[in-house]
Parts: structure tokens; sequence; C-alpha cells
């Protein structure tokens, strides 16, 4: 299966309170970084199978011109083999897609861009420190589909203090008027390490409870669903099997990828490893001519096995018994069987035509229902 | 032997006895400051982290007088709590003498009172020491009164220290010579010697830690033990110095260790006699009352894989601790375990805590439960200490539980308090007296069953820890006896079950249910808990189960972030029992039997 392929673009305009994504506001640092990265790359020449899949995540790549982006895709081009039909796909933020920069991004290469919309409600933009508003993301919205993006991907955000179901309903109904091809909708986390995580902790903020969070993930399942998505992943809809992220079901099942730009993780084989999450240090250590890497591990056979079987009861495909014995080593039905059994009894996972699947109500739950 | 004296330090639990060890210990200087700790006989890792004794411990202490002669103290350290009250009574065995410790401020106690008997049986020379003198709280004027009236002892005899600082040790050690007799006895009689208590070494086997009452032993020499029947060649003997010291051999009057090639600590039992072969004692020395278990529970491996490791867990843990009784059981519910006897809840904390620490074994203990005794229809008599034996209600024709004697003792302003307590405890038989002025003992006959959990901390709160306690088995009582079934999801889970009083049978399965609801997690199904009688459902409780569990993002960094944290929950479970398809953890099994009060 062929690779894929993540570069972190570690700046933001100002940092959102609850996010814990390693990026600073020191945009100054991006020409440096960009030199950085095309550097990094060349550590890895030869290394990967061909990638089919380029993500820019970040951090906020949009904020990067797109000359700047150009130059990244040209180098990566230059470095590694790629298939024909990549993936190239690309996160923004409302503010930045004027007209002309989403019709640059378009003729950069991109043909997948993500919105980090996060809301349609002004309210919940501002609690959560957002530098837009909601005008602007359909504004944002309409400007890629104007320059001919056809894969739009939406980000969204639910389970905000204070938040009722209703509202958030209609976030998603304005979300699907605009019939974008991909919806993420995640539920609001907080890390101890962010400033609203800090203020969860004082007890400044409560969060739903679990049976509220519960409806908010089965409404939002079955309205999508409603609409025609497919509910593939915890927080994932797409309009169709060809709409999927490619790039990020190859976090799920094992699939190499090689992370670039700082905090970047990397998988191939059973070893995993990480960049160190400051930009300082990894524009350091790429200049002496050293891999930037913070950490490394090794997966055990008992690793990779819990790692395959939480991912793949993330998602609805689910885990295929006969290729996860061949791949693993463990045959799921003899070793876990009255556990599995004790599931589908309470209806959390379907087992047939040789698939552990979770249902929709197992899905809610999948991260309890993988330690069996 | 003129120069050996032998004594026991006994009080009421942390009256300050091996504080007041560590400063003889100090002062013989047999162990150099750098290696010295505080508490220093206390050497198993339990007994530090809690802070008390737990097995009587000797040692041999040199000690020059202040008219210059030398002597050899053998002091024994006992335990103070009275889960291990048998430990004091063999230790007095060896001994012509007590130090009898009473902490100045909290004065005369259950166990000051019980010990005290106890030595007086073994007709000691009892010296009173009023401890803790530093303390601002300390009143050694009313301590002296409680000496007088409430012991019968001569408060003139005592001494006063403070053990944590030193004071008034050295008067100490001149009463243990002067006052204290040296051992009686004839060297050259036909040996007769006191087993006390009996360690296990890994290299050497079973050391037999022993009085020597009349004659002389010496390695080579071929032993017998009286009771056991078993004849032993000799290894070594010797003191309890520090470490271990061989000598040539050990005659009457002392107190030292003999190894004699004996395997496990089980062959040995404490209290019998060991005689020479060739030329025995006429008969056997008094022994002492056998330490009985009184609480019954099951051990299980937390995983059934771990039933072999549990065994050979046991089998070892056995070696040195004499009072812990075990046999093969099983339960439908948890599988493969062994049913064992402890002499009382701390007895069965400790065993809990020692099988996993020291083997580093995952294991869950059902709900404890005392030895009932049943007639049957047909005339049989019927011993019941494990619930899933509990007979058939249809073929009971009597069903008895055991009785204690309590004593406690308290000051005045908390009776109402603690009668209130006893009456709820079943309490019967009351009898008041008043030791002294504001203080009273209480003795009162109640179930062992209702003391065996939190009696004691039940009595300490509602005594604002002015209150101690103590009891004796008396017999057995009729009583009116059912069995009360856990029900987890419809299943029974026998090793929740427990065998109630009646009259409280609800009232417990209430009790039950609502402890299981605080001590079971929440999983991702709905679990219902019943408690049932003879089929009946008395009682019910539902936990609810969490519906909303999953990380929202899981990409590249989240993925090794996310899977140590499953590791972990998975660790966790690792210490649940599963029941079906539910995890009960090991607190769980305890907590039935807990209060709300607590
Ligand atoms: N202030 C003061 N504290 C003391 C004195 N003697 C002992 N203690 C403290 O009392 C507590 C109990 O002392 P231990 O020597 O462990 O008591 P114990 O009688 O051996 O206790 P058990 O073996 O559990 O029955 C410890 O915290 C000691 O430090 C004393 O003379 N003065
Ligand atoms: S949420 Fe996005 S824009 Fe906000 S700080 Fe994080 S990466 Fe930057
Ligand atoms: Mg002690």
């Amino acid at each position: 299966m062929s690779s894929g392929l993540y570069i972190h673009i570690p700046f933001c305009r100002t940092k959102c309170p609850y996010c814990d994504f390693y990026s600073v506001t020191q945009t100054e640092k991006m020409p440096l970084f960009i030199a950085s990265l095309i550097r990094e790359m060349k550590l890895y020449r030869g290394l990967f199978a061909p990638f089919d899949t380029i993500y820019l995540g970040g951090g906020t790549p949009s904020l990067l011109s797109s000359d700047q982006i150009k130059t990244i895709l040209d180098a990566l081009r230059k470095t590694f083999s790629f298939a024909p039909d990549t993936e190239i796909a690309c996160e923004a933020n409302p503010g930045d897609l004027t007209p002309e920069a989403a019709t640059a991004l378009r003729a950069a290469g991109i043909n997948r861009i993500t919105i980090g919309v996060q809301s349609f409600d002004d309210r919940v933009l501002a609690f959560l420190g957002r530098r837009h508003k909601a005008s602007e993301a359909i504004a944002a919205i309409k400007n890629t589909r104007e320059a001919g993006f056809a894969n739009v991907g939406l980000d969204l955000i639910y389970g905000v203090p204070g938040q009722e179901i209703g509202r958030w309903l209609e976030t998603l109904k304005t979300a699907l008027s605009f019939v974008p091809e991909h919806l993420s909708c995640y539920q609001l986390t907080l890390e101890l390490s962010t400033p609203l995580g800090s203020r969860l902790q004082r007890g400044e903020l409560i969060l739903p409870h679990d049976t509220l969070l519960h409806e908010f993930f089965t409404h939002t399942s079955e309205t999508l669903e409603g609409a025609g998505y497919i509910h593939y992943e915890v927080s994932n809809f797409a309009r169709g099997y060809d709409w999927m992220s490619r790039h990020n079901r190859k976090y799920w099942n094992h699939t190499p990828y090689l992370g670039l730009g700082p905090a970047a993780h990397s998988f191939a084989g059973r070893r995993r490893w990480w960049n160190h999450r400051s930009l300082d240090r990894y524009i350091g250590m790429v200049n002496a001519g050293l891999p930037p890497i913070g950490g490394t591990e090794i997966l055990t056979r008992e690793q990779v096995l819990l790692e395959a079987l939480y991912l793949g009861m993330r998602t609805r495909e689910g885990i295929d018994l006969e290729r996860f014995a061949e791949r693993y080593g463990c045959d799921l039905i003899t070793e876990k069987g009255t556990a599995l059994r004790a599931l589908q009894e309470q209806g959390l996972i379907t087992i047939q035509d040789g698939r552990l699947r979770p249902t929709r109500a197992g899905l809610a739950v999948s991260d309890s229902v993988s330690v069996i | 032997m003129k120069s050996i004296r032998n004594f026991s330090i006994i009080a009421h639990i942390d009256h300050g006895k091996s504080t007041l060890a560590d400063r003889m210990i100090q002062r013989s200087g047999v162990v150099d400051a750098r290696n010295f700790k505080d508490q220093f006989l206390d050497n198993m890792d339990i007994e530090r982290e809690r802070g008390i004794t737990i097995k009587s411990q000797a040692i041999t202490l040199p000690y020059r007088s202040r008219n210059g002669e030398e002597y050899t103290l053998n002091l024994i350290d006992t335990p103070g709590h009275v889960d291990f009250s048998y430990e004091v009574s063999r230790s007095l065995a060896s001994c012509e003498g007590v130090l009898l410790l009473i902490d100045a401020v909290q004065g005369v106690q259950a166990q000051t009172v019980a010990n005290l008997y106890m030595a007086m049986e073994h007709e000691l020379e009892i010296i009173p020491v009023i401890n803790k003198i530093d303390l601002p709280a300390a009143d050694v004027e009313r301590v002296m009164e409680q000496i007088d009236s409430e012991l019968g002892l001569d408060p003139y005899t005592a001494l006063a220290c403070s053990a944590k600082e030193g004071t008034g040790v050295e008067e100490i050690m001149e009463a243990i010579v002067q006052r204290i007799p040296e051992p009686k006895g004839d060297p050259k009689a036909p040996l007769a010697t006191t087993i006390f208590d009996a360690q296990y070494d890994p290299f050497r086997g079973t050391i037999i830690h022993c009085r020597i009452v009349d004659g002389t032993v010496r390695s080579g020499d071929v032993v017998r033990l009286m009771h056991g029947e078993t004849i032993h060649r000799v290894e070594e003997v010797g003191h309890f110095l520090l470490p271990r010291q061989k000598s040539d051999s050990l005659s009457a009057g002392d107190v030292g260790y003999i190894i004699a090639g004996i395997k496990t600590v089980s062959d040995v039992q404490i209290g019998d006699t060991i005689t020479a072969d060739r030329r025995p004692c006429s008969k056997p020395l008094p022994g002492f009352r056998e330490s009985k278990p009184v609480v019954f529970a099951s051990i299980y491996p937390i995983s059934s894989d771990d039933y072999e490791d549990l065994a050979v867990g046991l089998e070892k843990y056995k070696l040195n601790d004499a009072a812990f009784v075990y046999q093969k059981d099983s339960s439908v519910a948890l599988g493969q375990g062994f049913r064992c006897g402890f002499l009382g809840l701390l007895h069965l904390e400790i065993v809990q805590e020692r099988l996993e620490r020291e083997y580093d074994l995952s294991i869950i203990l059902s709900v404890p439960s005392v030895r009932y005794r049943f007639t049957l229809t047909d005339g049989t008599i019927l011993f019941v200490d494990n619930p899933a034996h509990y007979p058939d209600s249809m073929s009971i024709a009597r069903s008895e539980e055991p009785y204690i004697r309590a004593s406690m003792m308290f000051p005045e302003r908390y009776m109402g308090a603690v009668m209130k307590l006893c009456k709820e405890k079943r309490g019967e038989n009351s009898n008041l007296s008043y030791p002294s002025p504001g203080r009273i003992e209480l003795t009162i006959e109640m179930p062992l069953a209702e003391v065996i959990y939190d009696f004691y901390d039940r009595l300490k709160s509602v005594t604002q820890g002015y209150g101690s306690f103590d009891y004796d088995i008396i017999d057995y009582r009729e009583s009116s006896l059912a069995l009360l079934d856990i029900l987890v999801n419809g299943e029974r889970v026998d090793a929740l079950s427990q065998i109630v009083f009646r009259g409280s049978a609800r009232e417990r399965g209430l009790r039950a249910c609502e402890r299981l609801k605080e001590e079971i997690p929440r999983q991702m199904f709905k679990i219902a808990i019943q408690g049932a009688i003879g089929g009946e459902i008395i009682s019910r409780t539902t936990i609810s189960p969490f519906r909303k569990d999953v990380t929202a993002k899981c990409y590249g960094g989240d993925i090794t972030r996310k899977r140590k944290l499953l590791e972990k929950q998975k660790k966790g479970k690792k210490r649940m029992k599963m029941v079906g398809s539910v995890a009960i953890p090991q607190s769980a099994f305890v907590a039935v039997l807990k209060s709300e009060n607590t």
C-alpha cells in the first residue's frame, strides 16, 4: 500500500484557548522553517514506498502564501515519488480563504481542502476564542467552491459548555446546506495544558455530562447518515466512499506514513517516531544535518495488537477477522470470544461476514470496547 | 545463669513498646548508629509502613549494671493489636518478667488489662512503666491512680520514661536486673525446652525460637519434639544477637534458637517441648493456647492463569505464618481458589497485602465470614465458615453463631453512644464497672460476626478515640440465620454471599447493594445488583452505564498517547475480576460488610 506524507505547519495567527496542537505565532520564522523542512525531506529520500497522499496540517497551513506552498510541494516532488492521483489535502482557516487565496491554493495543486469552521454559531465561536465569525466561514466555503475545489471538508466542534443540542443541530443543518464532501465533528476535548483546560480544572467550566454527549453523538450520526453521509470513523463523515480522507485512514490501519515538521509523527514497520515539539530545536537540528527526532518507540506485538484493535473499533468498517489474524497473529474470536459475545449482546458490536464492527452505540464508547 | 534476665515488653497498641526497645538496643550498643532505624525490631515492610508490630521479636542485649556486673538481657517486643494477642502469650512463656507500658496520655486501655492478666497467669514479675511523659498532655498522676485502682498494682513500683527521648530508660534497665528474677532451672537436668516461635529461613529451614527451661543443648545432639514425636539432629544453636550468633550450647535460662534441619515452619508446633532423645524429660512443659482462626475468606487469583502461582505463594507464605491456615476451594463465579482462616480482619488484610507484595500476586478475597454451627434434622453437626456450604434450609434443625465477650474501656461521657453501638451489634448481658472515677469498663456479649468488620473503628469514632476494646470467644449461641446472596446482572456471585442474622437481613441486603454501587465502576452497559434470600429479592440497585467514552481525535501523535491510556486502563482492569461481563474491583468484596457510618 502507498505511504502517506504529513507536513506540520507550526504557525497560527493567534493561539485558540482549547487547542493543544503545536504551533507558534512567530510568523517571521516561516522562511527559515521552509528551508529546514526542505532539508528534512532529504533525510528520508528513498526510504518510503511511493506516497499517494500529502496532508498539510498544523497549525494553520493557510497562513503560508501560495508561493510558499508551491515551494514545499515542488521540493516534495523532487525528493519523493508520488502516485499520479495523489490526494493533496490542506487545512485552512476561514479568514484566510479569500477568493484569491482559494484560487491560488487550487492552482498550487491542492485538491482537498478542510476548513476550520468549528461552528456556525457566533457564541460558540467566541467561547472557543476563534478569530472568525460564522459569516466569514460561509464566505470561505463559497470561495473554495468558486475556486474549483471539488473536495471540501468542514471541521466542526460540539459539546461546548452550555451548548444545547438544538443549537448544534442548526450548525449541522447549515453545514449540510453547502453539501460538503466531508465533515469532521469533534467532541470538544480539553487538555489540561490549554487555557480552557486549566479553567476546567479550576472548576470554572463544566463540560456536558456523558449522557448528553452521547445524545450529541447519536443525533449527529443520525442526522448526517440521514443526509446520505457515511459515518466512517468516530468523528468523520463522508458523502460517499470516494470522499473519505485517504490520508487519515492510513493512521488507522498501520500504513506507513512520514511526518515532517516539528511535532510530526511517523510510522514504518513497527517503529513510530516523532519530531521535537519546538520550532527552534527543529530548525537547529535540521540545519546541523541531524534528524530532528524527539522520541521513538518500537511497538511490541501486544502494542501493535492493541492499536489495531482500538483503531479498528473506531471505524465503521471495523475489523476483518481473517486479515487481522493473518496480520497480527491473533484470532480474536478464539482469544476474546466471551468478551466479544457480551459486547454483541449489549448491542455494541456486530460480528457478521467475518467482520467485527462497532454499532453506533459501540462507536460512542469504542475506547472501552477495545479494552477487552 | 545468674546474669540472665528474660522479659517481654507488653502494652496496649501504640503505647510505645517498639520505641522503648529501640532505646534499649541503642544503649546496649549492639547496633551501630549507622545501621539503626526507628522501630528497629519491626523489620517487615508492612510493619514499618503501618507503624505497628505484627510479630514478636526477640533480641539479646548485653548490659553492665550500675554496680558493674555484666548481664544478658533477652528482650521480646510484642504486638499490641488484638488479632495478635496469641503472639504475646507465647512470648510470655519464655520470660520471668514484663515491662507493662502505659501511655501517659491515654492511660490504661483494654489491652493493658488483657495483657496484664496474661502476665499474671504466667506468674511473672510486672514492672509498670508510664511512657510518653514528654507529651504536654501527659498525666502521670492520673495514670498512677489507674495503676492502683484499675490494675490493682502498687503505683509506687511504677517507673516513668519517655521512650522517644530516652529519659528514664537507664532506671528501667536497672529495675530489670534488680526486680526480675533470674531464670530458675538446672543445666544438668534432662533437656526441657519450650518452642515459642519459629521462623523460616530460605537457607537453613526452620529457625526454632526457644527458651531452655532445664538442661543443655549442643549442636550435634539428637532431640525429640515431644508433641510432634519427631527426632532431629541439632545443626546449630545460638543467641539472638545481630545477626544471629552461633554458640556452643544453650542451657537452662537461655533464650535462643535451634536449627535442626526442619524444612517448614508447619512441621513444628509452637508450644511444643524439645527434649533430648537419649535422656528425655519426664513430661512435656505446659503448652499454650493454640491460635485459632476466627475469620474466614476465600482467596482467588484475579486471572485464573495465576492459580498455580497463587498456590506456590500461599505455600511460601505459610512457612512463616503458622497462624494462617488454608485449603483448596472453588467458586462458580471466581473459579479455583483457597479457603483461608485468619486471626482477625487485620490479619486478613496483612496476609492479602503480603501476598500481593512479596509474591506479586493479584488476588480477590471473598466476603469474610465467621464459623457457624448447624445441627441438621438428622442430628449431624456441621461447621460452616463458607457461605457456599450453607446447608439446605429445610434440613436445619438449629443454627448457632460464635459469641464473644467484649471488654471496652472509655470515659463515662461516651456511655450512651457506646451502648447504642453495642445494641445495634446485638450486644447482651452487659456488665458495667467504674474502675476509677469518670471511667467505665463495659463487658458485653456479642456475636463475633458483628464485630469482625468495623466494630473497632466505630467504637473509636463514637468515643473520639478514647475507647479501647478487647475480646475473647466464649461459646456458640442459637441464632436465626439466613443466606444472603448477591446477584449481578441476574447472575449469583457466590463470593459475595454472606451468612447473616435474619433479623437484619433486609438491612444488610440494602447495605451490600449500596456499597457495591459505590465500588463497581460504571461500565458500558447497565448493571443490576440485587440482594436475595432464598430466591426472594430483598434489595436492588442499578449502576447506569456510561454512554460516551471515545477520544474525538486520533491522528498521528494521538495514536501513541491513546494507546498508552488504554494500556493503563487494561492494567487497571486486570486488577478487577470479571464476573460474566461485569468487572468487579477487589475492594468490592470486603466493602459489602461496611456500614455507612465509617
Ligand atoms: N511523644 C512520644 N511518642 C512516643 C513515645 N514512645 C513512642 N512514641 C510514639 O508512639 C507511636 C507508637 O510507638 P511504637 O513504639 O510503634 O508503639 P508499639 O507499642 O510498639 O505499637 P504496636 O507494636 O503497634 O502495638 C510512635 O509514633 C512513636 O514515635 C514517647 O515516649 N513519647
Ligand atoms: S485551533 Fe487551529 S488555529 Fe487555533 S491554535 Fe489550534 S491549530 Fe491554530
Ligand atoms: Mg511495636
